[in-house]
């Protein structure tokens, strides 16, 4: 009857998600010392970004009913991969990128296969592949370092106005068409970009409609005549995808690469969080990328707040866990609402 | 689970589905020494590998992983799993080191205890999954932890009983290696002869079917979490003894070695089967796998990719899980 309430309650995950965002950041801004500007944003942009995609890739096999845990360690190989091949001519650093999205892609392959025909469950089968791409990125960077083109580490981490000026199109940057959009950071643009022309063609394709379906019930997908071991696959590769996505951009962001084993567990661990946040649900079948996009602002905000308010840098890692806690109990209101025990125990 | 009925002579050499991960991580057990022993017979002409001396000293630095897996394993057991390992191990130390005296080892395991009941009530009572309620436990500790030592390795030093429990001998026996062994004996006699051994395991088969045969499933949970939590605080306790302080991040190190040898040594991940005799050998298998390595001097990386291609293979040759077909 009333179509936009149900369609409401059943994104009701999600715009809470971007809800708390929008306050979370607007409350950032009121209380930046001068206020919101163009330079916090880029800033800002530059932060998330790497995080919004590792997230993303994270939410595709969760939402097919796995985990992935190597989510991190493929950011961190094409790091590495992408730290030997982004310079030289324009035609060189644009093969150095396609190679190193193949790369990240070929990783999400390479699980998904593990995991439909050798059928070893997804957590602890991305566990030991996440180990092996570990290495590989140790092999190629046994020490940090690297050598990125200046130029599109410049226009790819700024605004579009200088994309513009560095590379010399639209009058380099000054002409009048150009002036409305200029400002925009190239990081939200790619985060937009991605999300509306991989994520939400995926989403609606028949491949990604089973990636739910397998989510919800993988008996009763199988039994309506989808295509499970190709959803599996392809759930994967977008993952590894998205992942590698992330890699190049902090290979941009750093200019060099890092096989750096912490940091990678750290951006799987915040990836799984960031989903949660962003309400989808572990066990599968309901969620969205978009709602981890923001599940990582969320998180990227808090750590924003934290810096302007001065707090003991000490206090800030017990903060930022408590508030981590905090996010993911806010899942247990469903007991509350359970009105027969045994719905519990899905 | 296994039934106690006397089997028919006729079964004796066919290998149960229960015990085929625990005979193949052996075999592969004795693979991995006879390649360390060759690698040293031909670089050094010495087969340090077989020197009871060597695999003693192995073992008692695999105790500190073989306790953090005996907890892992219980709660594994369950279908679910504990991801605040690493600052639960390091709490233990921290705390055990502040507090120092003869309390240093009660508390050790109280922090422990307390933050494994921490986990239990979550999952059980707020229906949180595990996977990221006990991460964010993790996040937790790992403030607190900083908080409280500034960030930097705390001064205190590890008392003497806790030293002599991590690197004494009795009678040329680490004295780690029997407290692994006696943590060994309670957790096998837990998971075999009690009642609530056997409702972890119906748990983790199907915890409906559980609550329906009137298990008190919210109280296995909690007490398996609790007991996981308290074995990690045991496991700081003595790795700070051993590094004689506590110091930062000193539980990274054990937490996917933890899992990984609970899943090698045939426990499934999603819970309801596994044995303990599987968890002793994969705890085994990585610490000499570790030590093979280290002796042949392998990089981090190709340490890594071999790490995780061997538990890749060993699931592949016994881990498969069904195809769901309804």
């Amino acid at each position: 009857m009333n179509d936009l309430r149900v369609r409401l309650s059943q994104n009701a995950a999600l715009l809470t998600a971007i809800v708390v965002f929008i306050l979370f950041y607007v409350f950032y801004n009121m209380n930046h010392p001068r206020g919101f500007s163009v330079a916090v944003l880029i800033q800002n942009s530059n932060e998330v970004f790497t995080l919004a995609m590792v997230a993303m890739a994270q939410t595709v096999p969760v939402l097919m009913g796995g985990l992935d845990l190597s989510v991190g360690a493929i950011m961190t190989l094409v790091n590495t991969i992408a730290s030997h091949l982004l310079n030289g001519s324009p035609m060189q650093i644009a093969f150095g990128m396609v190679v190193s999205l193949a790369a990240g892609a070929a990783c999400g392959f390479v699980n998904g296969c593990i995991v439909v025909y050798g059928r070893i469950q997804p957590i602890i089968a991305t566990l030991a592949t996440g180990a092996i791409f570990l290495g590989l990125a140790l092999f190629l960077r046994p020490s940090p370092g690297g050598n990125v083109d200046d130029d599109l580490s410049w226009a790819a981490t700024n605004d579009l106005y200088e994309i513009a000026a560095t590379y010399g199109f639209a009058q380099n940057g000054e002409a009048g068409w150009f002036q409305p959009i200029s400002w925009i950071p190239v990081p939200l643009l790619l985060l937009v970009l991605v999300a509306v022309l991989v994520w939400l063609p995926f989403a609606r394709s028949v491949t990604g409609r089973t990636v739910y379906a397998v989510g919800s019930g993988e008996g009763a997908a199988y039994m309506s005549g989808l295509s499970i071991d190709r959803a599996k696959i392809a759930a994967f590769t977008l993952g590894g995808f998205f992942a590698g996505i992330g890699g190049l951009y902090l290979t941009l962001q750093t200019s060099s690469g890092n096989a750096d084993i912490p940091q990678a567990g750290a951006y799987t661990l915040n990836s799984i969080a960031a989903v949660v946040i962003g309400g989808t649900s572990l066990l599968g079948g309901v969620g969205t990328a978009i709602g981890s996009i923001f599940g990582a602002l969320i998180l990227r905000t808090i750590s924003f707040n934290f810096r302007i308010f001065e707090i003991d840098p000490l206090m800030q890692p017990l903060f930022e866990g408590t508030v981590l806690l905090a996010a993911v109990s806010l899942g247990a209101f469903r007991v509350l609402r359970v009105k027969n025990t045994l719905e519990l125990f899905r | 689970m296994t039934t106690s009925a006397p089997e028919p002579a006729t079964s004796r050499l066919k290998i149960s589905e229960d015990n085929k991960p625990i005979v193949m991580s052996a075999g592969f057990i004795v693979v991995i020494l006879a390649v360390g022993t060759m690698y040293t017979l031909y670089t050094q002409g010495t087969a340090t590998l077989l020197s009871p001396e060597y695999l003693l000293q192995q073992l008692q630095v695999g105790a500190f992983l073989g306790i953090v897996a005996a907890g892992m394993m219980l709660v594994i057991l369950l279908g679910h799993i504990d991801l605040s390992i690493p600052w639960t191990i390091a709490a233990g130390a921290m705390m055990a080191t502040t507090v120092g005296g003869p309390m240093a080892i009660p508390v050790g395991l109280g922090v422990g205890l307390l933050v494994g009941l921490v986990n239990g009530l979550g999952v059980a009572y707020l229906r949180i999954p595990s996977m990221i309620f006990t991460l964010g436990v993790n996040a937790v500790m790992r403030g607190l932890m900083v908080a409280h030592t500034g960030g930097f390795a705390p001064q205190t030093a590890a008392t003497d009983l806790m030293q002599y429990l991590a690197v004494g001998k009795i009678l040329g026996i680490p004295v780690a290696l029997l407290v692994w062994a006696v943590v060994s004996m309670g957790v096998m006699l837990l998971l075999q002869r009690t009642a609530v051994g056997k409702s972890i395991y119906a748990i983790g088969n199907k915890e409906a079917a559980a609550y329906l045969a009137g298990v008190p499933t919210k109280w296995v949970i909690v007490s398996a979490f609790c007991l996981c939590g308290m074995l990690a605080g045991l496991s700081g306790t003595l790795l700070a003894g051993y590094s004689t302080k506590a110091y930062q991040g000193m539980g990274d190190a054990y937490l996917l070695p933890a899992i990984a040898a609970v899943v090698i040594g045939g426990t499934h991940i999603l819970g309801g089967r596994g044995r303990y005799l599987g968890t002793l050998i994969g705890v085994i298998l990585i610490v000499l796998l570790n030590s093979v390595l280290s002796i042949m001097q392998m990089p981090e990386s190709g340490r890594q990719i071999i790490y995780g291609t061997v538990i890749i293979v060993m699931l592949l040759v016994y881990g498969r899980g069904r195809k769901v077909t309804s």
